[in-house]
């Protein structure tokens, strides 16, 4: 089955960017994804840049509506996600409880779902 | 008996061994109960014309399995049918006592297995608690909406939300590994201790008591020592129930008015009950594994042994729960430890003095009611009176209130005289 893990984190809560403490963190972000890696349950992964470069788009009675930001305003922002193909919730919870931001930010899991091939 | 009833009997009894191995065989949960449900049908058409199968398990597990073949046969849209027909018809194959030997060792594991998947976090509480009982408790869907005091459609919809989370979100049917098993079993002690609790303290509504409910914590509490043995909480749990549980009818007098713990005909109190939970929590405290429903355990068992509440051995309570507030440290606890080191003869109000303090309490009815009766205990009737109030305010307890009620007039009544 495939999950996706939505990664989600207080950016003012964040090492500044060329911190010791930053390069750190890359560092157990690139352990644990390699670690997926060798396991074999990685189909993808990215990590987004933060959410004052979002843009949210909408489309009503037939116009396009940009806005500024994040659909939604929350403390914490979603930061990027890993697609995993693991037997069960429990084993993909197991992933999600390794991530570096699960001590201090907050991963959504969800199963994708399966569209059936066109027969 | 009634043929009708004997049915009603069996079923209880042997559905929900029959369903879990049947939710392992076909691997879907809402298939599986269905075949249990016409499996019922069948036997309320037969058993009372036919007479009692000699071995009723036997014979419901072969007919739930044919129904879900059935069922399978039709359903065109349920996924791996093929694996689960080809699984159930090779199984059905066999004889009669191949059979046996195939389930009888899995009979347990699927029930545990069961308990595991309904209990798991990832589930809201109270779908936990609901699908407990209906899966492992052998209740239907409209006795789980009434002990649980919701509509029947609002339990149906529960159930199915919780059952198709179940199977859309992979959530595994399975005994957790070593790893995770402590923690996740302490998750099905809370749902079992929540299911008796629901029971034994209904907080809204008229009835005080709901006695099915701490019949069925109770029947899972010994399933869980049966299954996984050796586990010191799990036993505590069961002694907790059962001592618990041994005070429930002298709890209500003849008028359905509370009883509180000091004014009870302790030879009401269930022998049996108690010996069964003392001799529980003897070996739960064999295993020099302590943790906090042994402690609460220990503490309802001193209840027990006193011959009157003025022998109770008030110090050994109080030290007990500072204990468990150390381990577990709660509001609830803090109000029992204040009530008895009060009755140990120390200073009770001393211990409520922080806990009143704190906003967050403030409508904490416990805390009040625990305030007034020590008040009233040291002779301070007027702000006794005040508290007793503040209790009965905030109380949704019918016969509580009445009794606290009944508490603050005897205290008005001591001013004024």
């Amino acid at each position: 089955m495939q999950y996706m893990l939505l990664l989600y984190d207080d950016p003012s809560a964040a090492p500044a960017p060329d911190s010791p403490e930053a390069a750190a963190d890359f560092e157990r972000w690139m352990t644990v994804t390699q670690e997926m890696q060798d396991a074999g349950v990685m189909v993808g992964g990215e990590a987004l840049l933060g959410a004052e470069t979002a843009t949210t788009v909408r489309v009503r009675e037939g116009d396009t509506l940009l806005s500024d930001g994040p659909f939604a305003e929350t403390k914490e922002h979603l930061g990027g996600y890993y697609v995993l193909d693991v037997p069960d919730l429990d084993t993909a919870c197991a992933w999600a409880a390794k991530l570096p931001n699960a001590p201090t930010g907050s991963i959504e899991v969800r199963p994708v779902m399966e569209i059936p091939a066109p027969t | 008996m009634t043929g009708q009833r004997a049915v009603e009997l069996a079923f209880r009894e042997e559905a929900p061994a029959v369903l879990a191995t049947l939710i392992r065989q076909v691997g879907d949960f809402d298939l599986a109960e269905d075949a249990v449900q016409d499996a019922f049908a069948a036997a309320v058409a037969s058993w009372p014309r036919d007479g009692i199968p000699e071995r009723p398990g036997a014979w419901i597990t072969t007919t739930a399995r044919r129904r879900a073949i059935d069922r399978l046969r039709r359903d065109r849209g349920l996924a791996d049918r093929m694996a689960a027909l080809q699984r159930l018809t090779e199984i059905d194959a066999l004889r009669r006592d191949e059979e046996a030997a195939l389930d009888a060792p899995a009979i347990g594991d699927d029930r545990l297995r069961l308990l595991f998947t309904c209990c798991h976090p990832a589930l809201a509480m109270d779908a936990r608690v609901a699908l407990t009982l209906r899966a492992l408790g052998g209740l239907t869907t409209a006795e789980v909406a009434r002990a649980l005091l919701v509509s029947e459609e609002t339990m149906r919809r529960r159930l199915s939300r919780a059952k198709r989370k179940i199977a859309a979100a992979g959530i595994p049917y399975r005994v957790p590994g070593d790893e995770d098993l402590p923690k996740r079993l302490r998750g099905v002690l809370a749902v079992v201790y929540l299911i008796f609790n629901e029971g034994y303290a209904a907080a809204a509504g008229e009835r005080l008591v709901r006695g099915e409910l701490c019949a069925e914590a109770i029947r899972l509490g010994r399933l869980l020592v049966r299954l996984v043995p050796g586990d010191a909480e799990t036993e505590g749990l069961l002694a907790l129930m059962l001592l618990q549980d041994a005070r429930r009818e002298a709890r209500v007098d003849e008028h359905g008015a509370y009883v509180a713990l000091d004014e009870q005909d302790r030879s009401r109190w269930d022998a049996g009950r108690i010996a069964e939970g003392r001799e529980a929590l003897r070996r739960a405290l064999e295993r020099r594994a302590p943790g906090t429903y042994q402690l609460q355990a220990a503490i309802a068992a001193l209840h027990c042994e006193a011959p009157d509440a003025a022998a109770t051995d008030w110090p050994q309570i109080a030290a007990l729960y500072g204990e468990l507030a150390r381990r577990a440290p709660s509001p609830v606890i803090e109000v029992n430890r204040a009530v008895a080191v009060a009755f140990a003869g120390g200073d009770g109000l001393a211990v409520l003095a922080p806990l009143l303090g704190d906003e967050r309490l403030a409508e904490y009815q416990p805390l009040h009611a625990a305030h007034a009766e020590l008040l009233r205990r040291a002779g301070d009737g007027a702000r006794a009176d005040a508290a007793y109030g503040r209790a009965i305010e905030l109380s949704d307890n019918a016969v509580e209130r009445a009794e606290l009620e009944r508490r603050q007039a005897d205290v008005q009544a001591d001013r004024s005289s």
